[in-house]
């Protein structure tokens, strides 16, 4: 089991991984939590464990092959709904 | 005043992620299919709406949110912040980080991207909760800020982080139970409980 270090500082720092990362903090905040990455390898592992993480959920979770003829076939609803009354065609 | 006219142009460049977004939500193609077409119908009827110069693709995920709510979701009770019981932080981190033994975790030169087969990304999204489902979709998948998923799903954001927060941990501790399931790496000892470390004996201590 890997252990997360333990020092206050780094407790604090964790606290924020997810925040961070989604890039929500506030511009001293970040920068207080950059500031401890630099010094702390410990917790710099942890964090690009965690970018890697995400980088790869976003990637693997939308290259879904969109169905051939969907984009055409919304596009003739347009052409066929102007007057708005919900049927298509 | 959009004019509508205008739709197709602004708004069919988006299709690919809302495609995408449909089947984690609705979890199979014939579902999303209609939901991204009837999403569509109602932008561009309602697009008259759309403030110019606000964002498109979020007003077009509202639109694809609130469709998939009010139609295509099973009647299912609403699962709170304590149904998802009590995950570890850095669960998966603390199990897969940096050991360089393949036996036990990922060597340095492995990445997450071979690592974590894409089935087992959808399958870790797509068990979640739908509470839980849909700020990871929109986090995760969609790159939305905290407030506009706040705005989308209409739920504070105070919420949107907490049950992003514990969507996450789910997901973590679902791949790793798939990757043991896989035998990728040997099961911990452990057999008391599957979302408390046990500490070990001998563990390393601190800092590395």
């Amino acid at each position: 089991m890997m252990e997360a270090c333990d020092e206050p500082d780094c407790a604090a720092t964790l606290q924020e991984l997810d925040v961070f990362l989604d890039e929500e903090l506030s511009e001293a905040a970040h920068q207080s939590i950059a500031h401890h990455l630099d010094a702390c390898p410990d917790c710099l592992s942890a964090f690009d464990f965690h970018a890697e993480l995400k980088q790869v959920i976003s990637v693997k979770l939308q290259n879904d092959e969109m169905p051939a003829g969907l984009l055409s076939r919304i596009e003739r609803c347009f052409a066929t709904d102007f007057d708005g009354d919900g049927v298509i065609g | 005043m959009a004019d509508q006219a205008d739709f197709a142009d602004e708004a069919m460049q988006y299709a690919p992620q809302l495609y995408s977004a449909a089947m984690r939500m609705t979890r199979n193609r014939a579902d999303a299919e209609d939901l991204v077409q009837e999403a569509y119908l109602k932008g561009f009827r309602s697009f008259h709406t759309f403030n110019e110069g606000t964002n498109l693709r979020a007003w077009l995920f509202r639109i694809l949110t609130n469709t998939y709510i009010n139609k295509y979701r099973k009647k299912q009770r609403s699962f709170d912040e304590s149904d998802l019981g009590d995950i570890e932080d850095l669960y998966l981190y603390k199990r897969m980080g940096t050991f360089e033994d393949p036996t036990i975790g990922r060597s340095a030169e492995e990445s997450l991207m071979t690592m974590l087969p894409d089935d087992e990304v959808k399958q870790a999204l797509e068990n979640l909760p739908e509470n839980f489902r849909m700020p990871v979709i929109l986090a995760d998948v969609q790159g939305f800020a905290y407030k506009e998923i706040a705005e989308i799903l209409e739920i504070p954001i105070g919420t949107v982080m907490s049950r992003l927060h514990r969507g996450r941990k789910q997901m973590q501790k679902a791949l790793h139970d798939y990757a043991i399931e896989r035998g990728l790496r040997r099961p911990e000892p452990d057999t008391t409980s599957d979302t408390q470390p046990v500490a070990h004996a001998g563990d390393e201590k601190g800092p590395r």
